[in-house]
């Protein structure tokens, strides 16, 4: 069952991708989003009388069921389908294994994330602080990638091309300009 | 008594729940229909499709982020780009042919107003996706491949939306 295990390629992962914006609009008029989801769970667990988040989240639950949903997708595609992670570019492996980073076997370096790098500064930093930016610039933005670059460009939302630049500026800042410093510490 | 009244009368109008709820948020959905709560597992069901494409498509890869971000792969951009295509086809289908929900409700599209937040905060979260490798989506994703250290990175996500709350009305917009 390679197809399984195999990552999949491009022009069959995509266009599934871009089929949930149709699916989630004819199953009840739902806008395909994520990050409201935090929203919705600072609503329900914290809102501190904060007008941002004084609202009925219970008319948004949809969205907790969804991401619940993508928990159990992605463990499904892991300990059931046994995917196995695809190459590293060359170039990558080279230049990461200057920062002392050689595993590429899951999703994400576990020599920078991991519980015991976690009271590292390089690990604080780019778990907690990655963290912490992906929740502000989202909601600030009005929207992730999933809201602004796949639902908001599928409708032709010209705000949404402008968010979506601007995901794509400040990723190419980090990954570029300011990341070989973090991975450095 | 009447004091009471006109102080009420005073106050600045109270925003409606659907106006909150509206704030810097994509995904608006006000529904006529009521339906038992369980009508929701649709929506994790539709989740799941979700998640299992996350994975395949490697999106929720840390690596494959940097390989966009260095220019060193297409694979991002052609999921992205081919995701978005299908997108503008199939709202553009729903829109032709007025199609309806499985409910049959008429089909709803959230229109955006350009507002500052979308460049500031457009930069901040691609600052953010460039070090966690992950947007939110992949967040639940990464700790469903049984990674328990990206709780730790989600729980920061949704500390950093709860202080965007608390700010909110002081940054520019």
């Amino acid at each position: 069952m390679n197809i399984l295990q195999q990552p999949w390629p491009w022009y069959v992962a995509g266009p599934l991708i871009g089929l949930t914006v149709p699916a989630l609009l004819l199953l009840g008029n739902k806008a395909f989003g994520i990050s409201s989801s935090l929203r919705h769970i600072c609503a329900a667990c914290l809102p501190a009388s904060i007008p941002f988040f004084s609202y009925d989240w219970k008319k948004e639950i949809w969205n907790l069921f969804f991401v619940a949903g993508i928990f159990g997708g992605a463990a499904l595609a892991w300990f059931v389908f046994h995917h196995q992670p695809g190459a590293v570019d060359p170039r990558l492996v080279a230049d990461l294994q200057h920062y002392g980073i050689n595993s590429h076997s899951s999703f994400i370096p576990k020599e920078v994330f991991s519980w015991k790098e976690l009271l590292t500064p390089r690990g604080a930093i780019m778990t907690i602080g990655g963290g912490f930016l992906v929740g502000f610039g989202t909601r600030y933005a009005g929207g992730c990638t999933s809201g602004h670059s796949i639902m908001g460009l599928s409708n032709l939302q010209w705000p949404s091309l402008v968010a979506t630049i601007c995901f794509m500026a400040g990723g190419f800042i980090m990954a570029n300009l300011i990341l070989p410093f973090i991975l450095n510490l | 008594m009447s004091m009471k009244t006109i102080e009420t009368n005073t106050l600045e109008p109270v925003n409606t729940d659907f106006e909150v709820r509206s704030l810097d948020a994509m995904c608006i959905n006000e529904s006529e229909l009521k339906h038992p709560w369980w009508y929701n597992f649709k929506y994790a069901a539709m989740g799941m499709f979700f998640g299992i494409i996350l994975i395949k498509s490697e999106v929720v890869s840390w690596f494959r982020i940097q390989e966009m971000f260095r220019l060193e792969s297409f694979h991002m951009y052609g999921v992205i780009g081919s995701a978005v295509v299908t997108g503008i086809i199939s709202v553009w289908l729903i829109k032709r042919f007025k199609v309806k929900t499985i409910y049959g409700e008429p089909i709803l599209l959230p229109t955006k107003k350009f507002n500052k937040g979308q460049i500031f905060g457009g930069l901040i979260f691609g600052l953010g996706w460039a070090i966690t490798g992950a947007c939110p989506g992949p967040l639940f994703a990464q700790i469903g491949t049984g990674l328990t250290i990206v709780f730790v990175t989600l729980f920061s996500a949704i500390a950093g939306t709860w202080v965007y709350g608390l700010i909110r009305e002081r940054l520019p917009h």
